[in-house]
């Protein structure tokens, strides 16, 4: 792969950049990439906050199903009568808790604020590809939060037909409240995020191929890009065919196909869709759906190894390892998805193809389990905050994926299908992995993004209160999914074998609640660091990408003067005969004599007799 | 010397400019990845259904008209090619001939598709069906149309812009995406209407 080179300097840039800025272009429809990622970010918060005060609204249910607490009519009015959530509101509650977290937060919030403040920064670039396409990709986004949260201000309702919208709850728009109108707002929003997705998505993979700086060859970069790149192309091969399932399904609920709409009864009168099938639908949306968590879990593992290697003062372990795992777990994405619906009928051949593929991607995961591990191994260790949620998001990312080994496998699923295991499963290893990954980013990047430190002693506490909270939370529900307790079920007072439970239920809210209440510290440290943090220096972490190169005041076009070259990989960290513990990739090679290996010179002849010579003069046994 | 300072800008303006294009190029091909997996898709959803029971498939034969839009949107190929070949010699006069033609095609092209609806309509063959099969031709068909009258705007842009006299190399550019584009619509048509005569 050929490396393009920019040579242009920063006088020249500023010739014929648009330097008119007015609050209007610098804040609101800004096309600068990192005021972009801010603009992710900050929304995301908002929308982890409003999709985390609805798991507590249902966890309150769950753990109190008989008991009433009239505050809650107060703001919830019809949907919370005499102080208890009514079912119907408990669908839309779970529906809209999964739709924010996966798509908003942990899609848009994570992929969007990290790959736009990143991938330029990282790889030497001045912007993105195409600046505009990055801020449509922002406003699309914000329009379709906007949207999803207006849904709770309708008469009937917010969707709650799942974040799955398997139809027909999804497709009989008369089924229940939720169906309505309410879902129909979901399919708009979430039609509008997927286009945010795709312009995203284009924009970063044509930034990696198109706008590296001299020397950054791709086996230069910095792990955070390759996954970066990766979890963007898997983004664009799987939104389309979301888009596919959603137009069908819009169809079937507006002008009346029977694309998954079969032998339907609603309140008495037989629908006359006629032949249809819902297992076509869970076909499509599952082809993105099981892509989409990998787009979840993806960056999350590529900003893990950036911070675990830095404050290890280690290089990464495996390098090579990393990436190519990263690119099978890619590949295989794409060929698991059935694993979804083992309880649909599927050919029990079929069912075998699905679960060999899905227990394959336990290769490729388990190596970045034990790679982060071998980084760790021995390392000079700065348990910083970041550190300490990157460390975090192993944790889950091991304990959770392990669940997934017996939740691939064919004949268990069919007893735990749709219970709580299945939600401790992808809480742990999708949900509490990735955020931890992206709070250990936050935390990592606050610096650059802010030029101000976020205070320790917050994060800290922050950490412990979220890690053993996440913990109490998910990991009881193992052993209700064991049991059979089916999962969006309203209330387990209704059957006599999950009452034994609600006591754990209690133990559960109570957990979730305070760790809820516990995120107040990371908001709080987050604004108001903003304003009021300690300064930052320039490279707060001795950290060796490029970003900690730029100066610490934002600037369009990133670098004032020429943007660096880079001579190195990212994580020569702690490298014996050095006199620092690390060497930022703008260090050529013919500065750092005394800690060079002989490869290090890749083939350049001139440089390895240069090596051998000093290495002669200063008794240097090393071999390269 | 000013002048040789004055040259270097330039040169790296034009540097920048076709850097730029560069990208924009490889954007139009990532972004025809994405369509092109939005019907590999319905390909999909169609091959599944159509299995789920004896009584599911195309089961007609495809409306003749077909072959005629095929042949239309064929040449229109052609005079694309033509017509972008004309505007890299500096013939305007020529690329606003075939681009005419061009355009003209489509809307042929348009018209013919709507024609095969109504044969399939004057079979009782509907888009709300019980047989989603036949529904899924108009689907097809439907989405490849919408991409066809994006293409159509995308070419009368390029039309204005000849006439307008934009400066060639804009010209040139605008082209070539638009070339890029129509001939990528050109063959989805012929993947989709493969896909359809196999499974009819």
């Amino acid at each position: 792969m050929s490396t393009t080179v920019i040579s242009h300097d920063a006088a020249h840039h500023d010739d014929h950049g648009h330097h008119h800025e007015t609050f209007l272009t610098k804040y609101i429809f800004s096309q600068d990439h990192k005021m972009i990622a801010k603009q992710f970010l900050i929304t995301g918060i908002i929308m982890a906050v409003f999709a985390m005060v609805l798991s507590i609204l249902f966890r309150i249910q769950l753990a109190w199903p008989d008991k009433e607490f009239p505050i809650l009519e107060v703001f919830l009015g019809k949907w919370a009568e005499g102080g208890r959530i009514k079912p119907d509101f408990f669908l839309s509650l779970v529906t809209i808790h999964g739709t924010m977290m996966v798509f908003f937060v942990l899609t848009a919030g994570l992929s969007g604020t990290f790959s736009n403040l990143l991938i330029p920064y990282q790889l030497g670039a001045r912007d993105m590809a195409s600046p505009l396409m990055n801020m449509l990709s922002y406003w699309f986004f914000f329009v379709a939060c906007v949207i999803m949260v207006a849904s709770f201000f309708i008469e009937s309702g917010p969707a709650s037909a799942g974040w799955t919208i398997y139809p027909p709850l999804s497709a009989v728009p008369t089924a229940i409240a939720g169906s309505g109108l309410g879902m129909t707002l979901w399919l708009v929003s979430m039609t509008l995020f997927i286009a945010s997705q795709v312009l995203g998505g284009v924009n970063y993979i044509s930034t990696v191929l198109n706008m590296r700086t001299k020397g950054m060859e791709l086996w230069k970069m910095p792990l955070t890009i390759w996954s970066f790149f990766l979890t963007a192309i898997v983004g664009l091969l799987s939104f389309p065919v979301l888009v596919s399932a959603v137009v069908l399904l819009f169809f079937d609920r507006s002008v009346g196909t029977s694309f998954y709409l079969s032998d339907l009864v609603v309140g008495g009168t037989i629908l006359p869709n006629e032949g249809g099938s819902p297992i076509l639908f869970q076909h499509l949306f599952w082809f993105l759906g099981h892509p989409e968590v990998y787009i979840v879990v993806m960056p999350a593992l590529g900003l893990t190894s950036e911070v675990i290697s830095t404050n290890a003062r280690k290089p990464i372990f495996g390098y090579h390892a990393m990436v190519y795992s990263l690119v099978g777990i890619t590949v295989l994405s794409f060929i698991v998805w059935g694993h979804h619906m083992f309880v649909t009928g599927m050919s029990p051949f079929l069912g075998g193809v699905f679960m060999i593929t899905t227990l394959i991607i336990a290769v490729p995961s388990a190596v970045k389990a034990f790679n982060y591990i071998a980084t760790l191994w021995r390392g000079n260790i700065r348990f910083t905050p970041a550190m300490m949620f990157a460390i975090g998001m192993v944790s889950f990312f091991v304990s959770g994926g392990l669940t997934g080994l017996y939740l691939g496998n064919a004949t268990l699923d069919i007893n735990l299908h749709d219970t709580y295991f299945v939600v401790a499963h992808f809480h742990l290893v999708m949900g509490s992995a990735s955020i931890f990954g992206m709070l250990s980013g936050v935390y990592h990047w606050y610096p650059k993004m802010f030029g101000r430190m976020m205070d320790e002693r917050l994060g800290y506490f922050h950490f412990w209160l979220t890690f053993i909270g996440a913990y109490l939370v998910f990991f009881p529900m193992h052993f209700m999914g064991i049991d059979g307790v089916p999962r969006r079920y309203y209330a387990f007072t209704e059957f006599p074998f999950m009452e034994k439970w609600v006591s754990v239920n209690l133990l559960v809210t109570w957990a979730a609640i305070v760790s809820a209440v516990g995120q107040v510290a990371f908001l709080w440290n987050f604004f108001a660091s903003i304003w009021c943090g300690k300064r930052a220096p320039q490279n707060p972490w001795k950290s060796n990408t490029l970003e900690w190169t730029t100066p610490v005041e934002h600037i369009h076009g990133n670098w004032p003067g020429e943007i660096p070259s880079v001579y190195r990989w990212p994580y020569d960290y702690s490298k014996p005969g050095h006199d620092e513990d690390f060497i930022p990739q703008t260090v050529p090679h013919s500065q750092t004599m005394s800690s060079n290996l002989l490869h290090d010179w890749e083939g350049n002849e001139e440089g390895i007799a240069a090596q051998k010579a000093y290495n002669r003069e200063h008794d240097r046994e090393i071999e390269g | 010397m000013e002048l040789n300072i004055a040259m270097d800008k330039q040169e790296l303006l034009n540097e920048e400019l076709q850097k730029s294009r560069k990208a924009k190029k490889f954007n139009l091909y990532l972004g025809m990845i994405g369509m092109f997996m939005m019907f590999a898709a319905f390909s999909s959803g169609f091959i599944v259904y159509t299995n789920s029971g004896v009584d599911k498939g195309i089961k007609t034969i495809l409306p003749y008209v077909f072959i005629y839009s095929t042949a239309a949107i064929v040449i229109s190929s052609l005079t694309m090619y033509l017509a972008f070949k004309a505007v890299k010699n500096n013939d305007l006069g020529k690329q606003k001939i075939f681009l005419i033609a061009t355009i003209l095609l489509g809307v042929v092209f348009f018209f013919l598709q709507l024609e095969a609806w109504s044969v399939l309509f004057s079979r009782e063959i509907t888009f709300t069906n019980t047989n989603a099969s036949q529904s899924f031709i108009y689907v097809f068909t439907g989405f490849h149309l919408a991409h066809i009258i994006a293409g159509i705007l995308v070419l009368t842009r390029c039309l204005i812009g000849a006439m307008k006299n934009i400066p060639l190399g804009n010209n040139i550019f605008r082209m070539e995406i638009a070339s890029i584009f129509w001939h990528f619509l050109g063959l989805l048509w012929i993947y989709i209407y493969v896909f359809l005569l196999l499974n009819q």
